[in-house]
């Protein structure tokens, strides 16, 4: 018997378009778009571009490095997060480009602690044997 | 100026006779009870009525409750400013002669969640790209962009706290204000109020309740022959950009309100100097004060340092730029955050805007005005839709 409770957080079902995206993340690569007509990426996945209009995509990986948009500090959990209050919800601008909400992996969950833009770079949680999330750390200041 | 300025009035407005919690009201008699009131505020019944717009409950499943054939359908569905966006499709349908009496519904069973719909499925966009990460709600989503306007014009905690207590001192005067015998409160108290999801605190958020509304709309021409003082549609304009609050192309301006605001403006021949009363959706304290820069009311990030600009009375009590005496009368009944929110907010907004500008508001009433402007986000500064207003 393992002690391990299942995981309560909502999962994602992938659908076509972001089959590749989420087979990505277990593999431990965040993987994005791109457009082979206007040769930019998006986020969330589409079957179409959102700056051009082409359906002619192909999936890269992406640097995982970013920086942070916005974000909040939730004290009201959603189901499943009730032992991770207050936990980060921020807004990453990737070093490509688009923008993805994600969680901040953080010890120190203060208005204090966390400044908007300060860089960060992706880690991988396995919430389940199917399901791996993106999500991302502060980047450690050299010493 | 466009051809369907003024063309079309409102003459029939009415909210549910109670707010708040009323668990012995489903979503649908939530909506029937709106209808009744405000055809009956029209001198109408329910088989006058030939053109529904309704969201919360679907035209199909509205037309069957009520018992009609309206030839005239739309059940757009874009948030709280789908409401706006009603009157706007009236005006047209109307216009268009495809309809005659618009009856647009509001009801929703925000707080009991009586006969409510289910949230999204795993596999939509907002079930993959938000859901997995903890998003709880509006309060988690309407906050996202807040930090990063303080971070680019140095926009406070403090300044933000200035909009729930303006608000409140309007629904002190409003008697069907669910906060109307709470007495004020001050940025302070905004601040000192329970952490909800930083940077808001319990009383930067709107109100959960149940409740509806319901307005009436015809031909200008005829406007005069109903009981009540007509209401004219000057403009309106509407737009949707996203659906995600993490997909909004930058988070100090929403896209929506923008297009939307400056369509109605344009229909109207109006400016905002030209508008005496203001109904701009306050889901959250941080939400009007978008929409103050967006609408051209203040100057991009001027919004903070606006609604914190206070005065004293003679009194000593404090007269904020937004409360009852100050220079931009602004949600009057009270708002989302101390009037009543069911969730889809905008009909009670379209409605205080009616009461204000027919001189029915009671103690809260703003003299000498002919103009109003009603504003509103769907979802998180995702669509909008503007309503401009007029008793003349």
């Amino acid at each position: 018997m393992s002690g391990e409770p299942p995981y309560r957080g909502a999962l994602p079902r992938p659908t076509p378009e972001t089959r590749p995206y989420w087979d990505g993340a277990k593999a431990g690569r965040l993987m994005l778009p791109w457009c082979k007509a206007c040769a930019r990426p998006h986020f969330y996945p589409r079957s179409i571009c959102p700056h051009c209009g082409a359906a002619d995509l192909e999936w890269r990986q992406a640097s995982g490095r970013g920086t942070v948009y916005s974000y909040v500090i939730n004290h009201k959990p959603a189901r499943g997060f009730e032992d991770k209050v207050p936990y980060v919800i921020a807004v990453i601008a990737l070093a490509e480009g688009p923008r993805m909400l994600t969680n901040l992996v953080t010890d120190t969950p203060t208005p204090e602690a966390i400044r908007i833009d300060m860089p960060v770079e992706v880690v991988f949680d396995a919430v389940t044997p199917e399901i791996t999330l993106p999500k991302f750390r502060p980047v450690e200041a050299p010493r | 100026m466009s051809g369907l300025r003024r063309k079309v009035a409102i003459v029939g407005a009415a909210e549910t006779d109670r707010l708040g919690t009323l668990p012995e009201h489903s979503r649908l008699s939530l909506h029937a009870e709106a209808a009744r009131k405000a055809l009956a505020d029209a001198g109408l019944k329910p088989s006058d009525v030939d053109g529904l717009f309704s969201t919360v409950a679907g035209p199909n499943e509205l037309s069957e409750y009520l018992g009609i054939v309206p030839r005239y359908v739309d059940g757009t569905g874009v948030g709280g400013c789908s409401y706006m966006i009603f009157v706007r499709h009236a005006v047209a349908a109307i216009a268009a002669g495809y309809c005659d009496v618009a009856l647009i519904v509001h009801g929703e069973s925000g707080r009991s969640w009586i006969d409510m719909e289910a949230p999204g499925t795993p596999a939509s966009p907002a079930g993959q790209f938000e859901a997995p990460y903890g998003v709880a709600g509006a309060p988690t989503s309407y906050s996202l962009p807040v930090l990063r306007h303080f971070h680019e014009f140095g926009t406070t905690k403090r300044q933000m706290s200035h909009v729930p207590a303006a608000t409140r001192e309007w629904a002190l005067l409003n008697p069907k204000a669910i906060m109307h015998k709470a007495g004020p409160i001050t940025p302070d108290d905004v601040m000192a109020s329970r952490i909800v999801c930083y940077p808001f605190n319990l009383l930067d958020c709107c109100l959960v309740a149940d409740g509806g509304g319901a307005l009436v709309l015809v031909a200008a021409e005829r406007a005069r022959d109903f009981p009540r003082p007509p209401v004219y549609v000057l403009g309106s304009g509407e737009a949707t950009a996203h659906r995600q609050v993490a997909m909004m192309r930058d988070f100090t301006t929403s896209d929506s309100s923008r297009v939307a605001s400056a369509d109605a403006f344009r229909e109207a021949g109006l400016g905002p100097a030209d508008i005496d009363h203001l109904m701009l959706y306050d889901a959250f304290s941080f939400t009007p004060m978008l929409f103050l820069e967006d609408l051209g009311f203040v100057a991009r990030g001027e919004s903070g340092p606006f609604v914190a600009d206070t005065s004293k009375r003679a009194d000593g009590r404090t007269i904020y730029p937004t409360g009852p005496g100050g220079k931009l009368p602004m949600n009057t009944n009270g708002g989302g955050l101390s009037y009543c929110h069911t969730g889809r907010y905008g009909m009670f907004a379209l409605l205080e805007a009616v009461y204000q500008l027919r001189g029915e508001a009671g103690a809260r009433q703003v003299p000498d005005i002919e103009t109003s402007l009603v504003h509103g986000p769907g979802r998180q500064f995702a669509a909008a839709g503007t309503v401009i207003l007029a008793n003349r």
